[in-house]
């Protein structure tokens, strides 16, 4: 087995993405982590869907306050300014456009930016949560999952099997492979993780890899 | 629950602008319940009950459930962000587990259920509602979780639906109206309301105005103003005066019924 990004690292060269002054949703899984990871010098404000915005880093489980977390269940630390609101208040955030950038969770990831991140085959009873109200509503929607299945499967796909969050809605995707663009002509390999080639990352994703002129490996 | 976080809630103020003029004055109606058992006594089989928080232990009325499950009335349309994962899974969640909507489905209560999480696939598939509905037991009706809340809250508000462009070119879709406003597409999704709502509060006076602790908010505010008879279980009952006016959440002509848990 080739050596591949972790998930704390995938979070780390997530949230270099992190602009000053944004108002970010991070979502449930995975992309949670990116909470400790804000560039330095950057003042971001995290919003999480159950009704809070502002809070700093992730907490301890030893510490934690049922009455402080995020919508993944996860204690979060307090910090000045930090703001509590009800769930029609926080969808009027999400919804109506206030959320500058949305990090979700992913099974499939179309090369149109169709996005999959709620129902697999086998568990009808799983919920999308607030993922599409996200997805239809945020001004920019990245993606932060794992490049293959367990057995090995493309998770880019040319068309999403599993049910759909949103269509046409993720303008990008960072893997423990690869960071890529979803462009108009389809996915752009932009990084890829040290030790790989873009032969390899091509032969675990579906669709045709359009290959960026200034291509590097993943810096963090 | 941290002493360090409970400051919260508190009033900022240091000198409310309501000094508490009506402190002794008789209460109009009595509110207060002294049991969640006596406050749940008459809820009716198909009864359909709105149940605040997000899911896990924050924000869930708990002890308003664990009465419900006792009182035993049955056909029930259950409404909540989250299905419940029962004791058994609770248990990864906070070591010496909970209980929570879970307990409803094990003595067969629930009909349907109607939310943005029914299960979570983050965990095993062993929840008593996943379980139940994987064996045709518990129908399910599926809203997203920002339609769901704008349900309740077109419900709470009297209005007869709204327009969203959630869901547009995904099941959700099916069976909807779809109306193209300013060159985008749409969803009509229709109100909810309910008979009952069982949400948690932090503290209530004894009107029942209410306020909440962090992110226990969540559902709770929205639900407690779609329900024909809101019933609210709160950490502390306070006498009238002592609620900051200006940081009053749910203003209390949507809350039928108090009880007091202190935790």
């Amino acid at each position: 087995m080739k050596w591949r990004l972790d998930e704390q690292t995938i979070a780390l060269r997530a949230a270099k993405e992190f602009e000053d002054g944004m108002v970010i949703n991070l979502g449930y899984g995975m992309p949670a982590a990116c909470a400790n990871f804000i560039p330095e010098g950057r003042t971001v404000f995290f919003q999480s869907e159950n009704g809070i915005l502002g809070y700093g880093p992730l907490g301890v489980d030893e510490e934690k306050d049922y009455e402080l977390i995020n919508a993944s269940d996860q204690p979060v630390t307090p910090l000045p300014g930090m703001c509590f609101f009800d769930s029609a208040i926080s969808f009027d955030m999400i919804r109506g456009g206030h959320i500058d950038m949305v990090i979700l969770g992913a099974y499939q990831v179309s090369e149109r930016g169709d996005l999959a991140n709620w129902g697999r085959p086998g568990r009808p009873a799983t919920g999308m949560g607030g993922g599409m109200d996200l997805a239809v509503g945020t001004k920019k929607l990245m993606v932060m999952m794992l490049h293959t299945t367990k057995e090995g499967n493309a998770r880019i796909v040319k068309q999403c099997t599993f049910p759909l969050t949103a269509k046409n809605c993720v303008s990008k995707i960072f893997t423990d492979l690869a960071v890529m663009d979803i462009t108009q002509q389809g996915v752009l390999l932009r990084e890829v993780t040290p030790g790989w080639t873009v032969e390899e990352v091509q032969a675990v994703t579906e669709p045709r890899l359009i290959i960026a002129e200034d291509l590097k490996e993943i810096e963090l | 629950m941290g002493p360090q976080a409970r400051v919260y809630n508190e009033c900022p103020c240091k000198k409310p602008i309501f000094d508490g003029v009506l402190k002794g004055e008789k209460m109009p109606i009595n509110k207060i319940y002294k049991t969640c058992d006596k406050a749940v006594a008459n809820v009716f089989d198909g009864s359909t009950i709105m149940i605040g928080g997000f899911g896990s232990f924050g924000g869930l009325p708990i002890n308003l459930l664990v009465a419900l499950a006792k009182q035993g009335a049955k056909d029930l349309t259950i409404i909540a962000n989250q299905g419940g994962v029962g004791f058994e899974l609770s248990k990864r969640i906070k070591p010496d587990g909970y209980e929570d909507i879970g307990i409803l489905y094990a003595k067969r209560q629930v009909k349907k259920f109607i939310g943005s999480v029914p299960a979570l696939g983050g965990m095993p598939p062993t929840s008593p509602l996943e379980k139940l509905h994987n064996e045709g037991k518990v129908e399910i009706e599926m809203v997203p979780q920002g339609t769901l809340a704008e349900r309740i809250r077109a419900g709470a508000g009297g209005l007869g639906g709204f327009y969203t462009p959630t869901g547009v070119g995904t099941r959700v879709e099916i069976g909807k109206e779809k109306k193209v406003i300013n060159g985008k597409e749409y969803l009509l999704e229709l109100p909810l309301t309910a008979d009952f709502a069982l949400i948690k509060a932090h503290k209530a006076d004894t009107l029942g105005n209410l306020v909440y602790r962090g992110t226990a908010r969540c559902f709770n505010p929205i639900m407690a103003m779609a329900a024909k008879v809101t019933i609210v279980e709160v950490d502390q009952l306070v006498q009238l005066g002592e609620l900051d006016p200006e940081a009053v959440v749910t203003p209390h002509l949507f809350v039928s019924r108090i009880v007091e848990v202190r935790r």
